[in-house]
């Protein structure tokens, strides 16, 4: 990197003083014209010459410069009578409550003056923000009734938003503001610095203002539009609405017109300055466009997610980058992504050409920006730019291919076009943590979207249904480097977050391993090679092969583990391998004993083998277990065939019967409750209503009858069945949406409470007023199989609403607590002596999370498992 | 009577360092004394256990990932 040319030693902010407005000016603006009929701007207009240029061919008459050249130049207005300047607005209200109207000093005594003086002198010291010292001063300086000094009496003063202020109910005209200010400025001189005014670069009577600078226009260029029309700038539409007001008010006062209407006039105009600076100033309606658009003023060019800030200086707009639709590719490694053809030939990598691969580059440039490949391959990459060695950038064409390529010497730059290998980083929004942005590996494909490997869609967050992602191609050794050690997608197997696996198995991948290995499955040889050889395994195959064995082939070496499955049922005394679900998986010296493979083995979120192979063998062993275990599990899934469909929930004519009469059993129930309550016998639960109560006793009701409902559906519901394998997997779904939709979908709920709002004292006119019953508060009794009664499927709409909303809110919401934690939180940084300080080496935590140990390398969060240690002490390794 | 809220169970331990034990901590981090994290001299811990401005206190809290953990504050005047 070149060493800074400059350093910058401090920065002031101070206020502009009318007389540098006016000498900082090009011209004066008293025209809110601002072309003539020939489009050429009017002098002393908004858009006079002399205030920079915005069309081409014109030359700026301050600096004689072109369009591109003149960085523009103020103007200046000058204001009939003075206004109040928003942004200072409090400041002046402080300044008024601490002041003496009559002569303009602190209303404080000698001695307290002393006292500030002397504690302003030691905040300074310290280094700290003098702001809260003012507001202290102010504080005790507006306690005072009278002045120490010349005994005047202090009227309270009144602060009315945006702009008024009246001193005893007495409004206050901008002039009088300033006046008072004057004498403040005079009185206090150095003092001012106590009410946090430095009086060297600001005077207060400056925040009233009496000349408006005019910004150039160059920040607020007028757009030509297709018919011939000129479009302005918000900014010069406010500007001319000032000079227009200005010009009035100048007219009325000089003719001596009526006070009411001069008075009139100066709130317009103070309305048009205070709008011209914010435009979402609250007490006061926003300026609009004739189109009823609110204006984007000062303010709103700067404030805010689109504004200068967030959007220009904090983020800006990156080169090297592509953006497209995903899709899923089973085919290729979580290392890598599926770059198209056509992204493919706009990406570039810059190469410095050397003596080494001289004669290399040549060849390269030669093929073109779009060479054409060689027969069986797909796609060779090319060049499109050639960077010389003295800087000029030369565009390479079929035509000038050749001619660039003998030139080429080294030292000069050639941009290729991506190729398999490359290292590129790949980024779903929101990026909400560090593995929403990772490395991956190009593999140039046909067909225009990214393709990436299901397994990493966890990270990302990312599903097929039109999302889009980004992808940037890193441009220097270093970057690529850092990217390949520091970000490839094998690094974040183990996520910081909880300390386990975040890539892994999902949906099929789960269901066709589940399959494979449940209870004592037999494959032929040649399904078995088929699968093993699908996984990438080379070797021996046996005649006969169970499921656990196929499986136990892709395993590394070395593994012994013993956990309880996914679809363990939690018996109350487990049986450990005599399991009768098979859902106590034991894996000896790598091969699979007992249990079947499931989520929790092998799933994003919760694969325990995966965690296990990470840990003890490193990301490279865990990336290949996870290609392969993926591939075997589609290869199964395959293999043995799978499908669900609406049938899956169908369930016997008995079934149907049972489930009938447990909701009609229900629904006995709670009318038993109702009468209970009517009659005045409903037993009161302590701390709650009556009504309280009973809504809480048919809750409990309804909630026991969806349960029941549901065991009696899964009771006939084994595990032949597609949706069932998928619950007990944990593949896809679970079983509360199978006893939805089999059994019965349940009580619907809005704010945790039975479904009470809408008519008076009912929730539909197809109920009685009063009704309490289950049907008249939104207990649904059909089954998503059987399809809603009209007054059910609009309770459930109901239910469902509030879900909605709720999602819709959490998200902004959380959305915006992260956005405040990470402003709070990006300086800070770990040291290497273990302590977390600030960038001034303040100490915040002495020991990183008290316990020194990195998420990502614990054991879901804890630093060793002590289980894991005993039994690897027990086989004796 | 007073309620000695040192005995309270969400109160952790406090203790005032010594002048070695100060100069110790601030050559084992490498630090000067203001770069420590500060409590208030009118925090009711420090009126309690009669620490002066400028003192560093030691303080010793049960941690859920750590089991104890050591934080040690300097004690400063309110800020106006």
């Amino acid at each position: 990197m070149t060493p800074a040319k400059k350093v910058i030693g401090e920065i002031v902010f101070g206020l502009l003083s009318p007389e540098k407005i006016r000498k900082m000016s090009a011209t004066r603006i008293i025209t809110p014209d601002t072309y003539d009929e020939d489009g050429f701007p009017i002098e002393m207009g908004l858009m006079d010459t002399r205030l920079g240029v915005i069309e081409p061919g014109l030359r700026c008459k301050t600096c004689g410069q072109r369009v591109r050249d003149c960085p523009g130049h103020f103007g200046h207005i000058e204001l009939a009578m003075p206004v109040i300047h928003v942004g200072f607005a409090k400041t002046i209200y402080g300044i008024l409550k601490a002041t003496c109207r009559a002569c303009g000093n602190l209303l404080l005594n000698q001695k307290e003056i002393e006292k500030f003086r002397k504690a302003y002198e030691e905040v300074v010291r310290r280094g700290e923000n003098t702001s809260n010292f003012a507001k202290e001063v102010i504080k005790q300086a507006s306690k005072a009734s009278k002045c120490p000094y010349c005994g005047k009496e202090k009227l309270p003063i009144e602060y009315d938003k945006p702009t008024t202020f009246r001193e005893a109910g007495h409004k206050m005209t901008p002039s009088e503001v300033r006046e008072w200010l004057e004498k403040v400025s005079e009185a206090l001189g150095d003092d001012l610095k106590l009410l946090d005014i430095n009086p060297k670069v600001a005077r207060p009577e400056w925040m009233v203002l009496t000349v408006l600078p005019v910004p150039p226009v160059t920040t607020r260029p007028s757009i030509t539009l297709e018919t011939g029309e000129r479009s302005e700038d918000d900014l010069t539409h406010k500007l001319v609405d000032i000079i227009r007001i200005n010009q009035r008010l100048q007219e009325n006062r000089d003719a001596g017109a009526p006070q009411l209407i001069v008075e009139d006039l100066w709130e317009l105009l103070q309305y048009h300055v205070t709008t011209y600076f914010d435009n979402q100033t609250s007490g006061i309606p926003p300026a609009r466009h004739r189109s009823g658009r609110a204006l984007k003023t000062l303010a709103q060019r700067l404030k805010g997610k689109e504004g200068r800030f967030r959007s220009n200086l904090s983020g800006k707009r990156v080169n090297f980058s592509a953006r497209t639709v995903i899709s899923p590719d089973p085919n290729i490694s979580i290392n890598e992504v599926g770059v198209p053809i056509d992204v493919a030939r706009e990406l570039t990598v810059p190469i410095k050409v050397t003596p080494h691969n001289l004669e290399e580059m040549k060849e390269l440039v030669k093929r073109g920006p779009n060479p054409k490949p060689p027969a069986g391959v797909k796609y060779i990459p090319g060049v499109n730019y050639v960077i010389r060695p003295d800087g000029r950038r030369v565009k390479v064409t079929e035509e000038n291919a050749n001619v660039v390529a003998d030139r080429l010497e080294p030292g000069a730059i050639v941009e290729r076009q991506l190729q398999d290998g490359d290292i590129v980083l790949f980024n779903r929004q929101p990026s909400l943590h560090r593995m929403s942005m990772m490395a991956h590996k190009v593999r140039v494909l046909p067909y225009k979207t990214f393709r990436l490997n299901l397994a990493v869609c966890p990270p990302y967050n990312a599903d097929f249904d039109g999302d889009e992602m980004n992808l940037h191609v890193l441009q220097s050794e270093e970057a690529r480097a850092e990217a390949e050690i520091l970000m490839k997608v094998q690094e974040h197997i183990l996520s910081p977050r909880f300390g386990g696996a975040i890539i892994g198995a999902i949906h099929d991948h789960i269901t066709g391993c589940f399959l494979l290995t449940y209870k004592d499955k037999k494959f032929k040889k040649d399904d078995a090679i088929r699968m093993l050889s699908a996984a990438g395994y080379r070797g021996k195959v046996e005649d006969e092969m169970s499921g656990k064995d196929i499986f136990s082939k892709i395993l590394p070496e070395g593994i012994n583990l013993e956990y309880k499955a996914k679809a363990c049922v939690g018996c109350e005394k487990c049986l450990k391998e005599k399991c009768p679900y098979d859902a106590y998986v034991v894996i000896k010296d790598s091969k699979l004993i007992t249990g079947v493979i499931d989520e929790k083995s092998i799933g994003a979120f919760k694969g325990e083998i995966i965690e296990y192979i990470t840990r003890k063998f490193g990301n490279e062993k865990a990336r290949e277990f996870i290609d392969r275990v993926t591939k075997l599990g589609i290869a199964a899934i395959m293999i043995i065939g799978f499908t669900t469909g609406i049938d899956d929930e169908d369930i016997p004519e008995e079934a149907q019967l049972q489930i009938k009469e447990e909701l009609e059993k229900a629904k006995r129930k709670i009318q038993q409750l109702i009468k209970a309550y009517n009659e005045g016998e409903l037993e009161q639960i302590p701390g709650r209503s009556l009504e309280e109560t009973l809504e809480m006793e048919i809750m409990r009701v309804t909630g026991r009858a969806r349960d029941r409902t549901g065991e009696i559906a899964s009771k006939h519901l084994g595990m032949d069945n597609s949706a069932v394998i998928m619950a007990r997997s944990g593949a896809r779904g679970s079983m509360l949406n199978l006893s939805q939709m089999a059994g019965c979908v349940g009580q619907q709920a809005v704010r945790g409470e039975r479904i009470h709002r809408g008519y008076r004292n009912r929730t539909l006119p197809h109920f009685k007023k009063g009704d309490l019953g289950a049907e008249a508060k939104g207990f649904v009794s059909s089954s998503y199989k059987k399809g809603l009664s009209p007054t059910e499927y609009f309770f459930h709409s109901m239910g469902g609403r509030e879900g909605l909303v709720d999602t819709a809110v959490r998200t902004s919401r959380s959305g915006y607590m992260q956005r405040r934690l990470v402003n709070a939180l990006e300086n800070i940084k770990l040291e290497e002596d273990g302590t977390v300080r600030t960038t001034t080496g303040e100490i915040v935590q002495f020991t990183y999370g008290e316990d020194g140990v990195d998420p990502m390398r614990s054991i879901r969060g804890k630093a060793i498992d002590v289980d894991l240690v005993l039994r690897e002490v027990e086989h004796g390794k | 009577m007073k309620f000695d809220i040192l005995k309270h169970k969400l109160v952790p331990h406090h203790e005032i360092l010594s002048q070695e034990e100060v100069e110790k901590l601030l050559k084992t981090y490498n630090i000067k004394k203001e770069q420590l994290p500060r409590m208030l001299l009118s925090d009711p811990v420090a009126k309690a256990i009669g620490a002066k401005e400028g003192d560093i206190v030691k303080i010793i809290r049960k941690s859920p990932t750590a089991g104890i953990s050591i934080a040690y504050r300097l004690v400063v005047k309110e800020i106006i």
